[in-house]
């Protein structure tokens, strides 16, 4: 199930991310373990969802090297379209700004999710549409996976509402629903917690608890809200002005002097 | 060579009278992200309005060619602006905001309406009128006689066009009124929190272009001396390509972009077939917008994810 | 905004009001409709015609002087004098007929506008208020459309044998269920897959052409050139859709525009294959499926229809036989899209609609699934245009200029995109009503391209948007009661 145990389920090397002039990420490598939560950190600006869009396939990186690792294989991020960085290498992610299906159901948005799965079940959509028994099979597994996965966000009740009619909160666990329903091995959650109120939060981090523990893989999250970075995660990056200051578990990057003086520059100057 | 010389002045000419349209396209899309599908009517109004003038100043004496022209200029301009600003706060305003679709539609709506319109009070038949300037200066002649030649209307139009150009530049660049719409081209709820007029501003933007657009539809009835309502279509995507060409939001762009289509379809016409002139301007439109999105001068940008 | 008659009423302001708007008409106006250029022997003159611009100039002043009126109270007297205005456009001589309808429409829209005044004690409603009441409307009908859709498809079937059917009546029905598959068929593609697509008749044209020149180069019948044209069309939206599906929303429309234009320019200057402008005549017609003929004297060795019905010959047996055919293709069209919805491939098409970035996150390859809904929507439009030139027997590129695709995509948006039940009401409005009118035929592109406006500023998203799910974990509610909830909620 789980990969080489040497091999780092995600790794970093050098990477670097130029728009024109502007250097966004500059040789930035870390890694990402299967089954634990890696944490990037860094003020606003620090290039973090930078590195989220180069790992994800919508920024070609300008140079460095990213590699995912699992069940004995192994993908270049950086020479994959992003769609078969979803499809193949199984990296999924969230958004900044919430990317739902405003539009269509609660539901629509998980099925969707499994579409390529499906896609291959319908046999290209042919014996869709002459609903053949093998799609309506594939078809209830999907539901009862989107099932499955609105039990553990708690919107199990509003499956048929439209997404774009959730409130904020519910939006953005379905969005992580949503990726979850892609059956990764590396989940990106880029600034899950901005916006929730403290309860929520505290859901979300029972959440990505369980997603860590109970499916076993890998959880890489930018994040704002300490509470929430402090209290789960087991390895932390910190980046500023595009480049790693600190790297490390929780308690000892707290303490390093090079992230609170990042830190606290930045509040100085606000 | 010869032959070649001549094309290069007719492509000129040609290209002026499209990068004034594309000045238009290319403002508006700026500023509010919309192709003004109706712009190109707005173009063949100026044309009609500069032959119903030079009539009316016909038949009222007014013959002297520099002032006759000065006044058609000045009229056409002042009644294709009127339309611009009417079309702007009919057909787009109360769509500001909208879906993306819902503005085009009414832009395609309304240059629908504006032909027929155009087509119902005048006639569908073509329009001709006799040169206004006819003189012509020729540059030097090959010995089987072949002549190149460039008419004072050439110059006056490219002259005229280089004015404005300049004039319009400096518009943007020096005064409050450029500063607004270039507040508003970056970001336009952050202009309007900072006191300017966002409304007022895409109103002036439409008026401008449309002024421009008149120019070139009196233009057009000089030089060529036959319009009719359609012409506003062709000229529209064909100015169009020329924004995108150069890189749509960028003034000088567009004017390259014209007389890069301008001097195309010249050449194309001398050269290859004048049957598929068009077809190599909209040829042209799609490899650069497959091949350089952003056209010859325009910024790259970056997809926000 | 209470209105009812307490406030005072500004006059001073109200006439100023309508003094801009006349005088805004009177510049619109006054060059093009007032000074008319007419070609006389010796060249252009000038016709004067300022009794026209003086009349529009009144009308506008007093349409806009009673709008402003209405609203501040002055209902009842307003929507009296609108009513005499409108009743005036049939008694009173009018300069032209434009005219008489400006101030017949004009007094109408008045006097609804002050009735309804007088009802809600306001004008109108804010676009928010509008759009619900249109949602409602727009829910109601999709939950009736599961009674309406098969009664109108039954009506569809009854058609040519009802008593008032003659030759014109399904002559239109044809025009009609024309307009309404290739809407269904643009429907895929804009409604759908959210793609503007500003050149669908390219797709017609290509189909026309394909099944005109097969039939008449190899002699191929209709039924086997029908599947060809739909795979030529096809191949066409692939051709296209390589280059192109990477642009993003208004350039992607241009391009496909710009695309169209280029089909239709070689269609007229490729003279040595498509005949140029003149276009290609004498089509054949289409067979009984290759059994039968509809004429009355058939080739040597071939059977007539009538013959093999035992029947009288009548030459509407083979419009009626038309009618039927372009019936079966509308509908598989419908039933395609309406079962496509419910498939991973339609789904992925709504969601890169609503959002292709998360698509792509999603593991979706969204270049495939674009290219699709161009193949199959294409597909559909070649099979509209092989129909189109059997039924006509004639084809030039005349047929397939820009406007007709601004008509199609004219009935897919105003009737609500992604809409079924939609694109067959905006078909009827779109085609039915001018055809109905045949004798204002001047007016009608001018009323075609107002009404366009009109509707998108009165609705934007088009009359009957309205989206049910295509998958439910609860138990079904009527799409009403969806509307009902969700606006509880917002």
């Amino acid at each position: 199930m789980t990969g080489d145990p040497t091999r780092p389920l995600l790794m970093v090397e050098h990477l670097t991310q130029r728009f024109g002039g502007l250097v966004a990420v500059s040789d930035v490598s870390f890694s990402a373990r299967d089954r634990e939560i890696t944490a990037i950190i860094g003020p606003n600006g620090a290039g973090k969802t930078t590195v989220f869009n180069c790992l994800t396939g919508f920024y070609p990186p300008t140079s460095g090297r990213l590699t995912v690792s699992h069940c004995g294989r192994s993908w270049l991020l950086e020479r994959m379209e992003a769609h078969r960085i979803a499809g193949a290498a199984r990296v999924a992610r969230t958004f900044q700004n919430v990317r739902l299906f405003g539009g269509m159901s609660v539901l629509e948005n998980l099925i969707v999710a499994q579409h390529n799965k499906l896609m291959k079940a319908s046999f290209f959509t042919l014996a869709g549409l002459f609903g053949l028994p093998s799609f309506r099979r594939a078809e209830v597994e999907a539901v009862d996976k989107a099932r499955y996965w609105l039990n553990r966000v708690g919107l199990v009740g509003v499956a048929d509402w439209q997404a774009g009619n959730l409130p904020y909160g519910a939006q953005r666990r379905l969005e992580i629903a949503r990726a979850m329903c892609t059956e990764p091995r590396l989940l990106c959650l880029d600034e899950p917690a901005a916006g929730l109120n403290p309860r929520e939060s505290a859901d979300l981090s029972e959440l990505l608890r369980f997603i860590r523990d109970q499916h076993q893989i890998g959880v890489l999250l930018i994040e704002h809200d300490m509470s929430v970075v402090m209290q789960i995660s087991d390895h932390v990056v910190v980046l500023d002005y595009g480049r790693k200051i600190s790297e490390g578990p929780p308690e000892q990057v707290r303490l390093d002097p090079a992230v609170i003086a990042a830190y606290l520059g930045e509040e100085g100057d606000g | 060579m010869e032959y070649f010389l001549q094309q290069l002045i007719n492509g000129l000419t040609l290209g002026a009278i499209y990068g004034l349209i594309a000045i238009g396209y290319t403002m508006v899309y700026g500023i509010i992200g919309m192709i003004n599908f109706a712009h190109g009517e707005i173009y063949m109004i100026g044309a009609f309005v500069s032959v119903i003038s030079f009539l009316v100043l016909g038949a009222a004496g007014i013959t002297w060619v520099p002032l006759a022209v000065a006044v058609v200029l000045v009229v056409s301009m002042l009644f294709t602006a009127v339309y611009g600003w009417t079309i702007e706060r009919i057909a787009y305003r109360p769509l500001r905001g909208s879906t993306r679709l819902a503005p085009l539609i009414s832009a395609i709506g309304m240059s629908i309406f504006l032909q027929n319109y155009v087509q119902l009070v005048q006639g569908a038949r073509v329009k001709a009128l006799p040169p206004v300037i006819s003189d012509v200066i020729v540059i030097m002649v090959r010995e089987d006689g072949f002549k190149v030649s460039i008419s004072y209307l050439q110059i006056l139009i490219i002259l005229l066009t280089f004015a404005l150009m300049v004039g319009f530049t400096q518009i943007i660049l020096r005064t409050s009124l450029g500063r607004a719409q270039r507040a508003c081209e970056q970001d336009m709820k952050m202009a309007s929190l900072l006191g300017v007029d966002v409304d007022k501003t895409i109103s002036q933007t439409f008026v401008m272009g449309a002024a421009l657009a008149g120019v070139a539809g009196v233009m057009v009835t000089m030089y060529y001396g036959v319009i009719d309502f359609y012409i506003g279509f062709l000229a529209g995507i064909k100015a169009f390509t020329a924004a995108v060409l150069g890189g749509i939001g960028s003034l000088p762009g567009a004017m390259l972009g014209g007389l890069t289509i301008g001097m195309i379809e010249a050449f194309w016409s001398a050269y290859f077939s004048v049957e598929y002139k068009d077809v190599a301007a909209f040829a042209i439109l799609v490899l650069v917008l497959i091949f350089r999105p952003t056209g010859l001068l325009g910024r790259p940008e970056i997809e926000k994810v | 905004m209470t209105g009812g008659g307490a406030e005072t009423i500004n006059f001073k302001s109200a006439l100023r009001e309508a003094a801009i708007a006349g005088g805004l008409a009177l510049l619109l106006t006054l060059p093009l409709i007032g000074l008319k250029t007419i070609e006389t022997s010796h060249g252009l003159v000038i016709q004067p015609h300022f009794a026209d611009v003086a009349v529009t100039v009144l009308l506008v002043f007093m349409g806009r002087l009673g709008l402003v009126l209405a609203a501040t109270g002055l209902g009842w007297p307003v929507l009296a004098i609108a009513g005499a205005v409108t009743a005036a456009g049939w008694l009173v001589p009018f300069p032209t007929d434009a005219l008489r309808w400006l101030d017949i429409a004009g007094g109408g829209v008045v006097a609804i506008f002050a009735s309804l005044a007088l009802r809600s004690s306001r004008v109108g409603f804010d676009q928010a208020e509008r759009d619900r009441r249109m949602d409602r409307i727009g829910a109601r009908l999709q939950d009736a459309s599961r009674l309406i859709g098969p009664a109108a498809v039954l009506f569809a079937l009854a058609l040519p044998m009802l008593p008032f059917a003659n030759r014109g009546v399904v002559d239109l029905g044809c025009v009609l269920l024309s307009y309404i598959m290739l809407g269904w068929g643009l429907n895929i593609v804009v409604g759908l897959a959210g793609l503007l697509d500003l050149g669908y008749v390219a797709f017609y044209a290509v189909g026309a052409y394909s099944y005109a020149l097969l039939a008449q180069t190899f002699g191929f019948g209709f039924w086997l050139c029908l599947p060809l044209a739909g795979v030529f069309a096809s191949l066409y939206g692939l051709m296209l859709g390589f280059p192109v599906l990477r642009l993003r929303g208004d350039y992607f429309a241009i391009v496909t525009l710009a695309f169209a234009e280029i089909v239709r320019m070689v269609l007229l200057n490729w003279t040595s294959l498509t005949n140029g402008p003149v276009g290609i005549a004498a089509i054949p017609r289409p067979s009984f499926f290759g059994i039968a003929d509809f004429t009355n004297s058939p080739a040597e060795g071939r059977l007539a229809f009538h013959q093999m019905f035992g029947l009288d010959y009548a030459p509407i047996h083979r419009i009626i036989f038309l009618y039927y055919v372009i019936l079966a293709l509308a509908l598989v069209v419908n039933f395609f899209t309406l079962r496509i919805r419910r498939l991973p491939l339609g789904r992925a098409w709504e969601a890169l609609r609503e959002d292709d970035i998360a698509c792509t996150a999603l593991g979706i390859n969204s270049t495939n699934i674009k290219l699709a809904a161009f193949a199959i929507a294409g597909m559909f439009g070649g099979f509209a245009g092989a129909f189109f030139a059997s039924r006509q027997g004639f084809i030039s590129p005349e047929s397939f200029t820009f406007i007709e695709s601004a008509i199609i995509l004219a009935i897919v948006v105003l009737g609500g995109m992604g809409s079924q039940v939609g694109v067959v009401i905006a078909a009827l409005l779109v085609v039915g009503l001018p055809e109905a009118f045949r004798d204002l035929a001047q007016y009608r592109m001018l009323a075609f391209g107002a009404g366009m406006v009109l509707i998108m500023l009165w609705r934007p998203r088009g009359l009957l948007a309205h989206r049910d799910p295509t998958i439910l974990l609860h138990v079904r509610k009527s799409a009403r009661q969806q509307q009902a909830e969700s606006e509880a909620r917002g």
